[in-house]
């Protein structure tokens, strides 16, 4: 009954609405929803295509990849962003044909805390994997100290800090982390959230910013967050160890080269768990926008295609300054193309 | 001379039978007060369906051992949230306990002539405002302020008094305490609005006659105004409890979300709310219903802990009559 | 000094007999100590919820200008900026849901005081009451999603507006449940005794006496649905422009609310965003000021 009444009452409005006085150029409005970490970049791109493109109005509102897809297989949005891509199962539900786009590229840093923040703390790839199953408990560790020559290293616990909220984030640093760590591999695994010790000494925190804040309030902690966040938030990160066994710093050379170390495949979804070359930065994922490929409205598609090829060109460009990475030139090239599958 | 009385309608009185019109008003404003009941009873019908209907696989499951497991492990398809029911309970107490002595505390100061009345109602007002306040702040607050400022008492109890159970453990930062304390900060505005008015309801006279068979101000506040007032109160308990239970983002924020049982104040701990609001927003079709299972076990708690409380509050004041 | 003067006045107001001199001192040694008590524990409350307003007021306040109230929100990296369509949609919603939970929680609290208040169905609907105040603002949020979003297929502000309502609604029922039964029998029994029907009772004599508790029910009520962000995220989304589309209301579209924008804003690296979160947080709360002022000066007793 209740139902009934509060059709009713939205027919009435729906059929307000649906009666916008035509216009020489009718307006289009975009919804898209889904993955927060790439919503700054995204927001800043929407808002400046928007300007140039006066029709065309575009929302986008991170909460968290999977409800973005929970989102577009209800339809409640016309695209959605995604960490993780979209599982086979998902995409067979969507009639209409799925349209997945890599736009822009990030990494993942480890954020630390230590009393006279020392700089350019080097971290090997089997002691941060075992810092985060939990096997490395202080920052006095002989195996932190002797690829720290020369840093005086705290007697201090450990804290680690990890993402309280599943988030592709997670996803990316456990793929990481199984992929160098057999027993992070076994006892971990990878995923949106992991089962993580259970230890006082492992303190979960929601998103980058509970994440980072979290860290710097608490001596001798460490956690992972991405990069942009860093960058932008000023906090202290610790150079990582790659599989040629350098130590690299993250930005967005590093996350270049380890980008072009990975051919991208026909479906667009590529993964870079651990990537080959002595420069590469290991911690690098791409991020995806979803589309679908038949849409009802002509012009919304149309509207879509635009945005897209927006961030590919213009888009690309401020990529850097806001801590992301931008695409290789060959994978632009192969989104244009598959862009155009959008009808 | 038994004729049948009749209304003196003619009469210029004041009094007069209720017309016609009066009465089916009458009785339409009560078909309408029992349909806002019953739109209450349809709303907690349809959310029961809605979360009851989705969690129905999970409940397949894992029955029981859901609420006994202490594992929550998406990979391997183990969840469990007795950590989580444990930690909801435990920092609603606390909070409950404390938001409580300091919010009743904080309406007798306010309606017991502690203040001028001008100055009471400015303090009432800043108080409800901090309802208003996101929890968001809340939760950035209790990183910024609240665990620094306790750091170093937390530190001087474990280390003097480590051996009791409840400060077995350093605090690493977000924990059980300062959740529970900013809990506590959050929920005090509700509870001390709503016992001031209970307070403040309680009749002049009653007070009064308190004060003229010679009582002190507190024997009066304490054993006549408080006891008329008792029921507001313990609504004002009730509204406390249940932003206490089901508050999300600012708990999220300082728990620490470890599954984890421990009696100590320091640990970090885990929240059902908190739980069910970081793994929602990815959450998949398989994690979807062990979700909407603990929302159903949420709600069930509160539900649970309201009776006990009734029956608590029934219990008292029969003692009180005999 | 008003602990002395307390203390004074109930010593003084007991003119009584030498014999019950050391039972006095007791009593009024106890009372003493408890004023203390009250003293101290208002003043120890006092301090968190001063330090929490201090960090609002001064973080909030170096950011509030004019333009935070006519502007759209900023991207990364733009200066300036603000949040004038989340305060608009923010009314609308908060109004919808107002709309809808204040009079069917003033009807329901009605029954459950007046007409029926020992009757089965107040007993259910009351323990029902008490279980939605528990509910996690998620699972409004979802339950909204289910009902509104998916059966309209879009976002917008009615959905959000409904999501909250679902939150306010037992507040508002048992505050005022509560507030009406604080009204003196001896009002009602007399308005019964001249022949009124319980409409005109309820209407004349418990409402108007009742009215100040209730609006602390729905101030908090309002005041809760006016800060909760899960809800709205999942049921009006946000949107960076005005809710206004060529001159009209565009209701069933994404709304911007102040409590999305300052969730989203608040995880942001970006200095600007991270101030408007703050600023935003303070309007917020000076809404709920005002609203409460109005309030106040239009509910008061009439007699």
């Amino acid at each position: 009954m209740r139902r009934l009444m509060i059709l009713a009452a939205f027919a009435a409005g729906v059929s307000l609405c649906a009666n916008p006085p035509v216009l020489a150029q009718e307006k289009v409005r975009l919804t898209g929803s889904g993955a927060s970490f790439p919503a700054p970049i995204y927001l800043a791109w929407f808002k400046d295509f928007s300007k140039k493109n006066a029709i065309v109005t575009v929302d986008y509102q991170s909460k968290g990849s999977g409800a973005g897809v929970q989102d577009f297989l209800n339809k409640t949005v016309d695209f959605a962003a995604s960490d993780s891509a979209m599982n086979k199962e998902d995409i067979a539900k969507v009639a209409e044909g799925v349209q997945l786009l890599p736009m822009t590229a990030g990494e993942i840093v480890l954020a630390f805390n230590l009393p006279g923040n020392p700089k350019g703390l080097k971290l090997p790839r089997d002691v941060y994997s075992n810092i985060f199953l939990g096997k490395i408990t202080r920052w006095n560790d002989p195996k932190i100290a002797a690829a720290n020559p020369g840093m005086t290293l705290p007697d201090l616990p450990i804290t680690v800090v990890v993402r309280a909220d599943s988030s592709g984030t997670t996803a990316v640093f456990t793929k990481h982390l199984s992929a160098i760590n057999e027993d992070f591999k076994k006892t971990l695994g990878e995923g949106n959230t992991v089962n993580w010790p259970a230890s006082d000494k492992f303190i979960k925190s929601p998103k980058n910013d509970g994440v980072t804040a979290t860290v710097r309030q608490t001596p001798g902690a460490i956690g992972y967050i991405e990069y942009g966040f860093a960058k932008l938030a000023k906090v202290d990160f610790a150079l990582l160890q790659n599989k040629a066994g350098q130590y690299v710093v993250p930005s967005a050379e590093s996350g270049a080269e380890a980008l072009a170390a990975v051919k991208m495949p026909e479906d667009l979804v590529a993964w870079l768990p651990d990537p080959d070359g002595a420069k590469s930065y290991p911690i690098t994922s791409y991020t995806w926008m979803i589309f679908r490929k038949k849409n009802a409205d002509p012009a919304k598609a149309k509207a879509m295609r635009e945005m897209i090829e927006y961030g590919l060109t213009d888009g690309q460009k401020i990529a850097d300054s806001m801590g992301y990475i931008p695409l290789p030139a060959v994978v632009v090239e192969q989104v244009r193309k598959a862009a155009a599958n959008i009808k | 001379m038994n004729k049948p009385f009749v209304v003196p309608v003619k009469l210029d009185s004041i009094c007069q039978p209720p017309s016609s019109m009066v009465l089916l008003v009458d009785r339409a404003f009560r078909a309408l007060a029992r349909l806002g009941v019953i739109v209450i009873l349809v709303l907690l019908a349809a959310l029961v369906f809605e979360i009851g209907g989705k969690a129905i696989p999970g409940i397949q499951k894992y029955g029981l051992d859901f609420i006994t497991g202490n594992v929550w492990d998406v990979n391997q398809h183990k969840f469990g949230i007795l950590p989580a029911i444990w930690g909801t309970l435990y920092s609603a107490l606390i909070a409950l306990l404390i938001g409580g002595f300091f919010g009743i505390s904080m309406a007798i100061f306010l309606t017991q002539d502690f203040l001028p009345p001008r100055l009471a109602a400015v303090f009432r007002t800043i108080v409800e405002l901090l309802a208003a306040i996101p929890s968001v702040v809340y939760g950035l607050w209790g990183i910024y302020v609240v665990i620094p400022a306790i750091r170093p008492l937390t530190d001087w109890l474990h280390h003097s008094f480590g051996w009791i159970p409840f400060f077995g453990t350093t605090l690493s930062g977000p924990g059980l305490l300062p959740a529970a304390l900013v809990l506590a900060i959050m929920i005090l505005p509700t509870i001390a609005a709503v016992s001031q008015d209970a307070l403040s309801a309680v009749p002049l006279k009653t007070k009064q006659a308190a004060h003229g068979m010679g009582t002190t101000h507190w024997e009066a506040i304490l054993q006549v105004i408080v006891p008329a007032a008792s029921t507001g109160i313990f609504g004002a308990l009730v509204l406390g409890l249940g932003r206490a239970l089901g508050e999300t983002m600012a708990l999220a924020m300082l728990i620490g979300n470890s599954n984890q049982i421990s009696l100590s104040l320091f640990s970090p701990a885990n929240t059902l709310a908190a739980l069910l609001a970081l793994n929602f927003p990815e959450a998949g079709p398989n994690e979807i219903e062990v979700l909407m299972y603990a929302a159903l076990i949420l709600m069930l708690i509160t539900l649970s802990v309201n009776i006990a409380g009734s029956l608590i509050m029934a219990y008292a004041k029969r003692g009180n009559k005999k | 000094m008003s602990v002395a003067k307390f203390s004074g006045s109930s010593a003084s107001s007991l003119s009584a007999a030498p014999s019950l001199q050391r039972k006095i001192e007791g009593r009024s040694l106890r009372s003493f100590l408890l004023t203390c008590l009250t003293w101290v524990s208002a003043i120890v409350a006092s301090i968190p919820l001063f330090s929490v307003l201090y960090m609002l007021i001064t973080r909030g306040g170096a950011r509030l200008n004019l333009e935070v109230f006519t502007e759209l929100p900023p991207a990364g990296f733009e200066t300036g900026g603000g949040f004038g369509n989340a305060l608009l949609g923010t009314f609308v919603m908060v109004g919808i849901a107002a709309l809808i939970a204040i009079p069917v929680g003033i009807m329901a609290a009605i029954f459950l005081a007046e007409l029926g208040p020992v009757s089965k169905l107040a007993n259910v609907a009351r323990f029902a009451a008490k279980t939605l105040t528990g509910l996690p603002s998620i699972l409004a949020g979802v339950f909204a999603y289910a009902m509104v979003v998916l059966t309209t297929g879009t976002y917008s502000a009615p959905a959000g507006g409904f999501a909250l309502a679902v939150l306010m609604l037992p507040i508002v029922v048992l505050t005022a449940e509560e507030a009406m039964k604080m009204v003196p029998k001896i009002m009602k029994d007399a308005a019964y005794g001249m022949g009124s029907t319980d409409t005109q009772v309820i209407w004349k004599v418990v409402l108007p006496t009742a009215m100040p508790a209730i609006l602390t029910g729905v101030m908090l009520a309002v005041a809760r649905a006016a800060g909760e962000t899960a809800p709205l995220l999942f049921t009006a989304l946000f949107s960076n422009y005005w809710i206004f589309e060529d001159g009209h209301l565009a209701l069933m579209s994404p709304t911007a609310s102040l409590a999305v924008l300052i969730y989203n804003f608040s995880g942001m690296p970006f200095d600007n965003q991270l101030e408007l979160a703050w600023a935003a947080s303070l309007v917020l709360v000076l809404i709920v000021l005002i609203v409460n002022i109005v309030s106040r000066i239009f509910g008061k007793p009439r007699f």
